[in-house]
């Protein structure tokens, strides 16, 4: 007799309400879609996030990688009811947003990562993860952890987040915090943009083809190495040569 | 006294920097030197606000002088809150002019993005007057609101007059390699869109998000050198011809009236006094727009514009790099950003940048005066500098 293996390892997927594609305007004046994307679109969007996980700066290097990993599993079926939207501004990727609905009532958020730093496109992108759990799913409450201190200001101080530490997240097992209806309904004037429906122009750009980010997160510049290499009487241009140079 | 000259220069971007304070003291310094190709200082002067409260480093002149290997040049390190920088160059101006010393290196720096931004903001706070406004929670921001407040009621400044010295600045600044915002924002994007209020909240009303400074780390410096000196290097003959420094109540509800800068008024006339030219001799300069509104207001105070009318130069684009007084081609506190010790030398740099003609993309041409506003406390403390570019 034989066994479908694949079978038993897929989760059984929950069928979702798809999240409806909205729009806003960003400080420079450009305008941003967030939609949610296919399965099929999972290998045109790793490539971007590749490269994140050697900025080690603001955390990046975490969230990338563990965004990949979480971007792989929705694309092989290895995560139970996934989804992932993403932002785009002039077809650029500029965020990638994820979560996991729990059960009817809770949603897991996994991450938000900004390709396109500044802006709000974060904040925005995120406050469009929330309004699939909330408004769509119609949950009660979203399980979230940060992993960065920008994070941190962005979700639990600027939504007023409520502890639930005795509940450990799913990222690592970190306590978690919640966004409930009710803090959501306050934040809902002030932090949840966009615009419905999305003009057919954004959106065909934004399905058309995901283009790469002209200017995603880089490592921070080593602007004073001169110092280091030409004047440093401490050693510590001997010690970063070193290092660089893989030596301990 | 003699006359003095910007021999060298050097600047660090203003944004986040992952090094020690002495590191970001020293980079601009050594830039200086290979700028100037001199090879060594009599003294050195840091400017530098809080170095002892919130990077554990006191002392920092001392340490910087040993980081450049230019002992046993003489170091002091200056503060003088908001202003230390420019009141740092004052200082290596009166050493050169009087004949004490013949080369002076004068350095600003911070590192305030070690401490979040509530403590940056706290430490900055505690210039105001300790038992008037600071016990009560006051921040700048806050002082800021309330001085706009009034502006707006007295001379119909409007929110839409701030955001266009923020779209300007920012636009400036991204020609500047060194600005710590490289985002070219717009009035849709932060005044008129659906979304505007979001992109741009409140943070201290009527003051929003893009009309307040970013908290930035940075350094920058000047050597400062006597015509004896500058004829054994070939750099551009920029001469600091002018200097004035004035202060105002510690308090702003002592002042008769809060929205009349007399400080920035009384040292721009002296440094214009100093240098022998006026107000409408400028070229270009860089004024201290920690809030959109200063700007506004200070380009009244210098004397550039009549008191209420700042806002309507600025809607005919005259403060625009190509109008009639370019303000702020670097992009300004708003944009190229505030490590507040380091910022009055970082105002100097981009003026002997511009009067060198070396200032790129964002240069303004046949630029010969320049002139800064260096804004301490809330005006209780300030210092204009006026260069000259020599033939």
């Amino acid at each position: 007799m034989s066994v479908d293996l694949e079978k038993i390892l897929r989760p059984v997927e929950t069928p979702l309400p798809e999240f409806p594609p909205k729009f806003m305007t960003l400080s420079n004046g450009q305008e941003m879609v967030v939609r949610q994307v296919d399965r099929d679109e999972i290998p045109d969007i790793l490539p971007f996030v590749e490269p994140l996980m050697h900025v080690e700066r603001d955390f990046y290097h975490i969230v990338a990688a563990r965004v990949y990993a979480e971007l792989l599993s929705y694309y092989t079926h290895r995560v139970q009811d996934e989804y992932v939207f993403i932002a785009q501004v002039a077809g650029e990727i500029a965020a990638i947003v994820n979560g996991r609905i729990v059960n009817a009532d809770i949603g897991m958020s996994y991450h938000t990562l900004s390709l396109r730093r500044g802006l709000r496109v974060g904040a925005h992108a995120f406050a469009a993860k929330m309004e699939y759990h909330i408004d769509i799913l119609k949950q009660k409450e979203v399980l979230i952890v940060a992993e960065s201190p920008i994070g941190f200001r962005r979700w639990m101080i600027e939504y007023n987040l409520e502890k639930r530490f005795h509940i450990a997240h799913e990222l690592g097992g970190c306590p978690s915090w919640s966004l409930t209806r009710d803090l959501f309904d306050k934040a809902r004037n002030t932090l949840v943009v966009g615009r419905r429906p999305v003009p057919e122009h954004l959106l065909t750009k934004a399905k058309v083809g995901i283009l790469s980010p002209s200017d995603p997160p880089k490592p921070p510049a080593d602007l004073l190495a001169a110092t280091r290499s030409m004047l440093d009487n401490t050693g510590t241009s001997l010690i970063d040569m070193k290092r660089k140079l893989g030596g301990n | 006294m003699r006359e003095v000259y910007v021999a060298g220069i050097g600047i660090t971007s203003f944004t986040r920097l992952e090094y020690p304070l002495v590191e970001i003291a020293a980079y601009p310094g050594l830039m200086a030197l290979r700028d100037s190709g001199l090879k060594k200082i009599d003294h050195l002067y840091v400017a530098n606000m809080g170095g002892g409260r919130i990077n554990g480093q006191t002392g920092l002149a001392s340490a910087v002088v040993d980081h450049l290997s230019l002992t046993p040049a003489g170091a002091a390190t200056i503060e003088n809150g908001p202003a230390s920088g420019a009141s740092a160059i004052k200082e290596g101006y009166m050493a050169v002019a009087s004949g004490m010393h013949d080369v002076v290196m004068v350095i600003g720096a911070e590192r305030m993005r070690e401490v979040n931004q509530l403590e940056a903001t706290d430490f900055v706070a505690t210039l105001t007057h300790p038992l008037a406004e600071y016990i009560y929670g006051i921040t700048l921001p806050s002082l800021a609101g309330m001085f706009t407040r009034l502006y707006m009621e007295k001379y119909g400044v409007t929110s839409r007059h701030l955001a266009m010295v923020a779209v300007k600045n920012h636009h400036n600044a991204m020609d500047n390699f060194f600005a710590h915002l490289h985002e070219d924002i717009t009035i849709e994007g932060i005044l008129d869109s659906p979304e505007a209020s979001t992109n741009n909240p409140f943070v201290a009303e009527p003051l929003r998000f893009y009309d307040v400074c970013p908290v930035s780390d940075g350094g920058a410096c000047l050597i400062l050198a006597t015509s004896e000196v500058m004829k054994k290097i070939n750099k551009p003959m920029i001469r600091l011809a002018g200097i004035g420094q004035a202060t105002d109540t510690h308090a702003i509800h002592e002042r008769k009236d809060p929205t009349e800068l007399l400080a920035v008024r009384e040292a721009a006339r002296q440094s214009f006094v100093m240098a022998g030219v006026k107000p409408e001799n400028v070229d270009v300069a860089e004024l201290h727009d920690a809030f959109t509104i200063l700007e506004i207001a200070e380009s009244e105070e210098v004397g550039f514009f009549k008191k209420g009318e700042g806002h309507i130069a600025l809607e005919k684009g005259d403060t625009k790099i190509g109008g009639k007084i370019p303000i702020n081609p670097s992009g300004g506190l708003k944009a190229k950003g505030h490590p507040v010790g380091a910022t009055g030398v970082g105002q100097a740099h981009e003026i002997v940048l511009q009067l060198r003609g070396e200032a790129e993309k964002r240069q303004v041409k046949n630029a010969r005066i320049g002139f800064t506003c260096n804004f301490g406390g809330f005006g209780n403390n300030v210092v204009c500098l006026t260069f000259i570019k020599e033939k």
